[in-house]
């Protein structure tokens, strides 16, 4: 299966709708162990992204990505504004002048987006983070590839992993961002971060099961 | 000589320890702030800083004082999104935000090279206040 330029604009605007739904969901999240912004952030950034989608509408899935991550690194405004601004950017070079992806090239682009968010945050998994929701999700996405299951199912599966890892970090003590002053105060708490990933994750597999 | 680019998640923040650092630096010293959003709110955005390093470097490099978190990010995006030869004479110290800013710049204003510069912004972290 592929999906092409028009469906990845889709996907967007369904990622943007599920940031807005859950603004306040991100935002309560973050009060108890962030700044109380994310939910405000992100909804911020991916309206302003939301603006900017008409002037690609035409151009190739790897513009599509860039211009989302270039706009989320000057609107989001918190930490997750160069998180998520390099996630895009680097999904974005991995796609390349491409005007229809499949299953290996969005195995590629999710790669390279985890990859980006992993080297800006000198985080590995296990640190509270959203690489808690998206390296599990990562590793389901290749084995159901690998597996020649198709492209719906795979992210279903993705999906899945990511929720798993959102509600395990829970149990962990973050040792990065803001929560990290927390200490152990800390468990208890599912972040912020792993659980819009978890969303946006979310509403690209919805909108690819809806195709 | 070296530029600075004072990074904080808020724009009075940044403007004012430019304010300090011009005066204890004479003037002689390009120091630039990234504050906040373009709207004026919190945060810290990429695009401000790279535009912020681009206007004080004059050749001798740049060396960007962060405020924490967000601010460490953004900067390390923004020296990412450089021109390649621009990069490698641009970098973050690891220093306390007021001390590290001061010493730098007054090291800055005596013709020092980058090194030396961030040498003395992130030896500011040993600075005695009290004695």
């Amino acid at each position: 299966m592929t999906i092409n330029n028009i469906n990845v604009i889709d996907i967007i605007k369904v990622m943007a709708n599920a940031i807005a739904e859950n603004k306040e969901y991100l935002t309560e999240l973050d009060s108890a162990i962030g700044d109380a912004d994310h939910g405000i952030n992100m909804d911020r950034g991916m309206q302003a992204v939301l603006g900017k989608l008409p002037s690609v509408e035409d151009k190739d899935i790897g513009t599509v990505l860039k211009t989302v991550g270039m706009t989320l690194v000057s609107t989001v405004g918190g930490a997750s504004g160069p998180l998520y601004g390099t996630a895009f950017m680097r999904a974005g070079q991995a796609a390349a002048g491409k005007m229809e992806i499949d299953e290996k090239d969005i195995l590629a682009i999710f790669e390279a987006a985890l990859q980006g968010i992993k080297e800006r945050g000198k985080a590995v998994a296990g640190e509270k983070t959203m690489i808690d929701a998206l390296e599990p999700a990562l590793k389901s996405y290749r084995d159901a590839v690998d597996n020649n299951i198709g492209l719906a199912e795979a992210l279903n599966r993705a999906v899945y992993a990511a929720k798993e890892g959102m509600e395990y970090t829970k149990n962990i003590i973050a040792t990065k961002g803001r929560a990290s002053y927390l200490g152990e105060r800390s468990i208890g708490h599912q972040d912020p971060g792993a659980t819009s990933s978890y969303l946006l994750l979310q509403a690209a597999a919805r909108v690819v099961n809806s195709l | 000589m070296v530029g600075l680019v004072i990074v904080s998640h808020s724009r009075k923040l940044a403007e004012g320890l430019c304010e300090l650092t011009n005066q204890l630096s004479q003037g002689k010293v390009k120091i630039l702030p990234a504050g906040g959003m373009e709207d004026g709110s919190l945060g810290t955005d990429a695009m401000r800083i790279m535009d912020a390093i681009q206007q004080a470097n004059s050749g001798d490099g740049v060396l960007v004082i962060a405020d924490l978190g967000s601010a460490i990010l953004s900067s390390d995006m923004a020296i990412e999104m450089l021109d390649e030869d621009k990069k490698n004479k641009v970098v973050i110290a690891d220093a306390p935000f007021v001390e590290g800013g001061v010493a730098a710049a007054v090291e800055a204003s005596l013709g020092s090279d980058l090194n030396k510069v961030k040498e003395a912004a992130e030896g500011a972290k040993e600075l005695k206040k009290i004695f």
